[in-house]
């Protein structure tokens, strides 16, 4: 992928000494219901193009919508979960656009008259609690998937063709809109990654949705803008469109408040626009100018009466909603024996669900911790993905841990098991045996490869003898070596001075 | 009623379903009887787009079938009928009357024409009308007009002259049309028939190619009163598949025009709408009007006045609400998924693709109406045209309901005029919409309403409709009035009015 020009970015620090960020974050998230919004079809995730369709969701001449009851019960659960009002009736409206990937040039969606408005969720960051304001949440239809084939940028520009797969249109969407999000310029960045974890936690034990950023289940649209400081008139915003990973969101919101720092510095206006993030390069390009906000001639969808769920519907599935994650994630570190700020680090990781998931495959907590938080999220970190995508799952960890635990393994060729399995050589145990990493148990295997090393080390030997046994580290690092790490180092020091005693 | 007879294309439905079901006539005979009268006059009438030679004789094949199997058969099975082409047929063309839909074959029925396949009811092919149901008319259709067999040199109406055409011409006995702003009721006023606009959401809109979603409404279209009942109770029906389908029980049409046949409107409160008559008026349709509302009283209908001043503000309403409704529904046809495509020549872009097919595609006044509802929706103006047109609808169902009050039902010359002729009106489009001036209102309400004939307007010979309207979900009322107000007019002239159209 290529971009047009480098951008001009002024240090992120710098930026805010002189301007304070302003957020607006768009979530949307595909529920995971059986059927699309609003027809029978199937909304299966992969399956051959164009084979999950009907009339309705093609848009054909004379076909009728008609709003899927799971669907409005997901909305709800959802609002009621970010503290939201329910509204007592609401309907549907048109947002006109002639796009090809929508059937009807106009998406079924909600405009003034949401079905939750006016709610929160609170998230933490740096062992501080930041309450993000939600504006609505709304009940929406998807578009089809357009892929531009040919051409430079993979965009419609350009491109010698397109293919449309329709699969997508009609699966239900919920639009999460925050209100404005103003906090301390330096923490805006990783208040937005946290937002939107949170957020994804919510929505997974919900049991909505199975909010998987890499597979578009759920989405964010991060609109910034800068203001000088002391100035209360916000600035004008850019929109970066589609930022599909947690990590993205949160490089992508540091990448626009130096962008912006850049152009407002030099004496330039910012342009109201639309744009793309490039997880490669952790930028962003413009997409299409806003010269004027698009005019989507909204109007009450006229095939569909409204929805008014009845307040005794609405209290019926507030009883139904999990424990709030903070509970739950107390709950948690407490069972862990960590501390929240320990936990907040678990969560700003996108890790807990791994974990968890780890931990229930047979691991102790602190070592299904110490793997998603260390060795993982680095590798995660270096291939730029999130914890959740790399090629590895808690069962594979929890069998590593399981490994370790009863001898087999050391720390450091589970290392190099789990960089097996990551580099899709299979299972751990299939790993282990491909690249022989077992660890030497056999004391007399151990023991010639101990007789050889204190002959090639005699003096040392016999300072050991003489009772330093600070020099026991030469013998064993030399077998260590000879195994190439394969033995267990606290038994060849056994050993060892069994020997030279 | 016509007598029973040798020429089975003259009978009515429910004679012919009579017939079939005694075994007097076969269905394959009935189908084929209608196929050779559309094969002999339709060159002249052009009622139909498509005829479905085939599949209507293999449906009354199967009719023939039950009956020898000694199935029960429904009150209509076996008798054709002609479908209005914007109603989706599986594999059967269905146009809309546009070329943007050409060679377009529906993979799957509209809800009206499953219904009636599922009652035995013979499809016999599909009318002509005005381009997405825009016209009053037929002029607008992108297949040439179609003929008014009273008069070939004047218009049917519209938008569904075709189905109305098609009952006048004896080349089906029974139609569906669908009424936006009247386009079954305005033809049949024209044509000397009846027809129907049943309360919204009685009919399944699911499979009618939308204009304007929360005016359309399908309806049925005969030639007597009995028989559009028989058909009404066919089609209508709560239809899972269209949220804005009403789940109550069909009001008893059938048992209301019979009664209105036998004991007439005895007690019935019936309104004249004082803002429908006057100026503007033809002499002969103001006074068959006014003759038909002294009969009624003559059967012991108490009469009265009703004012309705909203009403008059009722045509502007329409035409800011359906064109605003229309520039969405037909946002759809954009080359990309079926029908018409120009320019995919590797070089146009899709965005260029769907302007050149749209521009190809659309007529004028489809283009017209999208146009207006753009610009009745775009910001800045929503509030000032979509807007203020909501609540004149709101005050005209206010007026509805006031009347409502007072009488029973509403009645009111279905149009201004007799059929004008072709050509006439097609440069002036508001002359052309004041066709619709009494009709819009029902629409805009959603509540029924019913054109029958009432006679010949003295001047040019040419049939006079009355309308008569009823409260949502009293359809029947309708069928009451239209079936005393039939029976008292034939006993008037000793034959029904369709005796008098000129052989073809």
């Amino acid at each position: 992928m290529s971009i047009a020009k480098t951008q001009e970015l002024l240090g992120f620090d710098e930026a805010l000494e002189r301007y304070d960020p302003v957020m607006g974050l768009e979530v949307h998230v595909e529920l995971g219901t059986n059927t699309k919004m609003f027809c029978s079809c199937p909304t299966e995730f992969g399956a051959a193009p164009n084979t999950q369709v009907c009339p309705t969701c093609l848009g054909l001449p004379g076909s009728l919508p008609v709003v899927n009851g799971a669907a409005v019960e997901g909305a709800i659960r959802i609002g009621l979960a970010l503290h939201c009002e329910i509204a007592q009736w609401c309907r549907f409206a048109r947002k006109n656009y002639f796009y090809p990937d929508m059937p009807k040039n106009f998406q079924t969606s909600q405009y003034d008259e949401p079905i939750s408005y006016n709610g929160y969720l609170d998230v933490e960051v740096d062992g501080r609690s930041f309450r993000i304001g939600i504006e609505r949440a709304h009940m929406e239809e998807d578009t089809g998937k357009s892929t531009h084939v040919g051409g430079a940028t993979g965009r419609i520009h350009g491109a010698d063709y397109s293919l449309v797969d329709y699969n997508r249109a009609g699966i239900p969407l919920i639009e999460i809109v925050t209100k404005p999000i103003e906090v301390p310029g330096h923490l805006a960045p990783a208040v937005a990654r946290a937002y939107v974890t949170e957020l994804r936690e919510l929505i997974r034990a919900l049991g909505v949705s199975e909010a998987r950023m890499e597979r578009g289940q759920m989405r964010c649209d991060v609109n910034l803008s800068l203001r000088p400081k002391g100035e209360t008139k916000f600035g004008t915003r850019s929109e970066t469109k589609n930022v599909n990973s947690l990590r993205s969101v949160e490089r992508a919101t540091r990448y626009e408040i130096q962008r912006h720092a850049a152009v407002l510095a030099s004496g330039g206006r910012i342009v109201q626009e639309t744009r793309h993030f490039h997880e490669n390069e952790g930028t962003t390009t413009s997409g299409r100018v806003k010269e004027e906000a698009e005019d989507y001639r909204y109007f009450p969808e006229p095939d569909l009466v409204p929805v008014a769920p009845s307040r005794e519907w609405v209290e019926q599935l507030r009883g139904t909603l999990p424990q709030s994650p903070t509970v739950h994630r107390r709950r948690l570190a407490a069972e862990w024996g960590i501390s929240e700020f320990d936990m907040q680090t678990v969560v700003n990781a996108g890790a807990l669900e791994q974990i968890v998931a780890t931990i229930d495959a047979g691991a102790p907590s602190d070592q299904a911790r110490k793997w998603w938080t260390g060795e993982l999220a680095r590798v995660a970190n270096e291939r730029g993905v999130d914890v959740g995508e790399l090629p590895i799952t808690p069962a594979q960890v929890a069998r590593v841990v399981g490994l370790i635990q009863g001898g087999e393994l050391t720390d450091k060729l589970a290392r190099q098991v789990v960089e097996g399995v990551l580099a899709g050589e299979g299972d751990p145990d299939a790993v282990v045996a491909a690249r022989g990493l077992k660890v030497v148990s056999d004391d007399s295997a151990l023991l010639a490869a101990i007789d050889a090393a204190i002959a090639a080390n005699a003096a040392v030997a016999e300072k050991i003898r003489a009772g330093n046994h600070a020099a026991v580290g030469v013998i064993i690092g030399a077998v260590m070596k000879s195994t190439r790490g394969q033995a267990d180092a606290a038994r060849v020091r056994e050993l060892v001075l069994g020997r030279l005693s | 009623m016509y007598a029973s007879g040798s020429d089975a294309i003259r009978r009515t439905a429910a004679d012919l379903a009579a017939a079939i079901a005694s075994g007097e006539l076969s269905a394959v005979e009935v189908t084929q009887a209608h196929l050779d009268r559309i094969a002999k006059v339709d060159d002249k009438v052009k009622a139909f787009l498509h005829v479905d030679a085939q599949g209507a004789l293999a449906a009354a094949a199967a009719v023939d079938a039950k009956r020898a199997k000694g199935e029960r058969l429904g009150p209509l099975a076996g008798v054709p009928l002609a479908l209005k082409d914007v109603f989706t047929t599986r594999g059967v063309p269905t146009t809309c009357g546009s070329r943007i839909l050409e060679g377009w074959l529906p993979p799957y029925d509209a809800t009206v024409a499953r219904r009636l396949r599922e009652a035995d009811v013979v499809i016999i092919g599909k009318t002509n009308m005005d381009e997405f149901a825009m016209g009053s008319s037929t002029e607008n259709s992108a297949y040439g007009p179609t003929r008014n067999p009273w008069d070939l040199e004047r218009v049917p109406g519209g938008s569904g002259g075709g189905s109305a055409a098609s009952l006048v011409a004896f080349e089906a006995p029974l139609a569906i049309g669908s009424d936006t702003g009247g386009s079954i009721r305005q033809p049949a006023a024209v044509t000397g028939t009846v027809g129907v606009k049943p309360t919204y959401g009685s009919v399944s809109r699911y499979g009618l190619v939308a204009f304007s979603s929360s005016l359309d409404q399908g309806g049925p279209c005969a030639r007597t009163v009995l028989d559009a009942a028989l058909l009404h109770e066919i089609i209508a029906g709560h239809d899972p598949l269209d949220s804005t389908s009403i789940d109550m029980p069909v009001p008893p049409v059938v048992a209301a025009a019979r009664r209105g046949a036998d004991e007439g409107v005895r007690g019935l409160r019936i309104g004249v709408v004082k803002q429908f008559d006057g100026e503007g008026y033809a002499p002969g349709v103001r006074q068959r009007f006014h003759e038909s509302v002294e009969l009624l009283a003559g059967l012991g209908a108490e009469v009265v006045e009703i004012d309705a001043p909203s009403f008059d503000h009722a045509l502007p309403a329409y035409y800011l609400i359906a064109p605003s409704e229309c520039s969405s529904n037909l946002a759809r046809f954009d080359a990309m998924r079926y029908g018409l495509r120009v320019g995919d020549d590797g070089v146009h872009s899709a965005e260029e693709v769907t302007a050149l097919t749209r521009e190809a595609g659309f007529g004028p006044e489809v283009k017209r109406r999208i146009m207006l509802g753009t610009y009745a929706l775009s910001s800045g103006y929503y509030d000032a045209y979509y807007g203020q047109a909501q609540k004149v609808r709101t005050l005209i169902i206010r007026d509805f309901e006031k009347a409502f009050e007072r009488v029973d039902v509403l009645v009111s010359p279905t149009t201004p005029t007799t059929a004008f002729k072709i050509g006439e009106r097609v440069d002036d489009p508001v002359s052309m919409y004041l066709a619709d001036l009494c009709t819009i209102p029902t629409n805009l309400a959603g509540n029924a309403g019913m054109s029958v004939p009432c006679g010949l307007a003295p001047e040019d010979g040419l049939p006079v409709g009355f309308q008569i309207l009823a409260p949502a979900l009293q359809d029947d009322r309708l069928y009451r009035v239209g079936a005393a107000l039939e029976a008292a007019l034939e006993d008037r002239w000793g034959h029904p009015i369709l005796e008098e159209v000129p052989a073809l």
